[in-house]
């Protein structure tokens, strides 16, 4: 199976600190890759070292031509900044030379109502600003998507429609999703592999080998319980 | 006021609201204060060398803004402090190397006669700094919300962050003829604070902060002349106006 991404004996360190040391792993076309781990496990800074914004040692390889869409963690941003969520949009299509025509149906697929898109970011609610950033993300037309807690800041139901949204379109365009999560039950059901970032210990296969109770806390360094949905 | 101090003042404001903005938003106001502090060294060595200080200072405010850029993500040094103590040390040096009436027009500013290179100067770098802001708008826009985002948008981020640095110490350099080394930052950020209190979109903002800046400059000039007074110091005065003027708003 062609890949997308290849990583092989990555290795993050802030000054003293080893953030992330000899990473090795894969992910396939088309497939998805969950990323768990404690707070404070390198999560965030594997997906950085991923995409360039910090510096790593090993080697990172993206398949030819990728297109990444990034949806980072809730930003800290002024309440006051005058830009918009249109704004914000507008400047997404315009680097990317696209139409205007994509626009109206990327925000109801997500969630995101007119007078929301119009209100300045600042303003939004967490769970609407990562509405807003993953409606950023899909208009870019990316090949692979990577999202660093998407549904954090979310509520309940809108948790379960981002999650349902991403695999739908997942399936519709083909595109390979990297994302962080908490949500056990979600990494299982929708999860192709996981990697595991624990203090001093990673790990990385399909969810029914990793999501052990064992392994779980061996990673977390106490007792983890979730739920796996029945269908 | 001659018409071409009139047309490079109204030029060198329309450039001072639009980076003003992005100035703001980015939450580096006193960077830029500190900043303008820079150019004082380099009108002394222009003084000193009998050539025109407004390139002395360009040439200063170029090393300054090079020097920001590349303190910027330099997590082990709190930046603020670093530009703090270095243009502090700046206006120190600089005031040790100009005197007299010198000093207080680098400091406050003094319009007098431009000479033609000047002239020439001010408005292709006002031109070059309203280009920039204009076609990059929305590249500094995706910069400002998330640098993780706009790298992956295809956005070079550390090569945008540093045409903007340049961008804003060369409009420093174009204000400092009429507002001075201590008073231009001012120019910069009120515009643009008051268009953030003002605004509800981003061409909202940009609008409003350049007739803020186009006003307060107008104004101000006009006022100077008036009442026989430097011109700098009422430029900042009118622009303050306008600012307490946009808390009647909301």
């Amino acid at each position: 199976m062609d890949k997308a991404l290849e990583v092989d004996r990555l290795s993050v360190r802030f000054g003293k600190v080893q953030v992330l040391k000899d990473l090795s792993f894969s992910v396939a076309k088309g497939t998805s890759l969950a990323v768990i781990g404690p707070n404070g496990a390198g999560k965030t800074v594997l997906f950085q070292s991923l995409i360039g914004s910090i510096p790593s040692e090993g080697t990172i390889r993206w398949a030819p031509g990728v297109k990444i869409g990034y949806v980072p963690q809730k930003l800290d941003l002024e309440r006051d900044v005058p830009i918009t969520g249109d704004d914000f949009l507008r400047a997404r299509r315009s680097l990317m030379h696209g139409s205007e025509a994509d626009t109206p149906r990327i925000l109801e697929l997500v969630g995101i109502s007119k007078e929301v898109s119009e209100s300045s970011i600042g303003t939004l609610s967490g769970g609407q600003f990562q509405r807003l950033l993953v409606a950023f993300a899909l208009l870019g037309n990316p090949s692979v998507l990577m999202l660093d807690e998407p549904t954090a800041g979310v509520d309940e139901p809108g948790q379960k429609q981002l999650n349902e949204l991403i695999r739908h379109l997942q399936k519709e365009r083909g595109f390979t999703v990297l994302f962080i999560s908490h949500e056990l039950s979600v990494v299982y059901e929708y999860a192709a592999n996981v990697l595991c970032l624990g203090h001093g210990h990673t790990c990385f296969g399909p969810p029914r080998k990793i999501l052990t109770p064992d392994l779980l806390a061996e990673i977390y360094g106490t007792r983890v319980d979730y739920h796996v949905h029945d269908h | 006021m001659t018409i071409e101090n009139l047309v490079l003042s109204i030029a060198m404001a329309i450039a001072a609201g639009l980076v003003g903005c992005f100035a703001v938003m980015r939450r580096m106001a006193l960077a830029a204060d500190a900043l303008s502090h820079v150019a004082l060294p380099g009108i002394g060595v222009a003084l000193a060398l009998h050539i025109n200080p407004i390139f002395g200072a360009a040439a200063m405010l170029f090393f300054g803004g090079l020097m920001v850029w590349a303190l910027e993500g330099k997590a082990r040094v709190a930046p603020e402090a670093l530009i703090g103590v270095l243009f502090s040390v700046a206006l120190a040096v600089g005031s040790m190397m100009t005197s007299g009436e010198e000093l207080i027009d680098a400091l406050f500013g003094g319009a007098g006669a431009l000479s033609w290179p000047e002239i020439l100067f001010g408005l292709v770098a006002s031109l070059a700094v309203i280009g920039f802001i204009v076609t990059q708008r929305n590249r500094l826009v995706v910069m400002l919300v998330s640098p993780d985002v706009a790298r992956t948008a295809g956005i070079d981020v550390r090569r945008l962050n540093l045409i903007y640095m340049q961008m804003f110490a060369l409009t420093i350099a174009l204000g400092l003829r009429f507002l001075g080394v201590l008073l231009m930052g001012a120019l910069i950020i009120i515009p643009a604070a008051t268009a953030k209190r003002l605004a509800g979109n981003l061409t909202g903002m940009l609008s409003a902060a350049v007739i803020v800046a186009v006003v307060a400059t107008v104004g101000g000039s006009w006022l100077a002349t008036s009442l026989h007074r430097e011109t700098g110091p009422l430029i900042v005065t009118v622009a303050a106006g306008c600012f307490l003027l946009s808390f009647l708003r909301r």
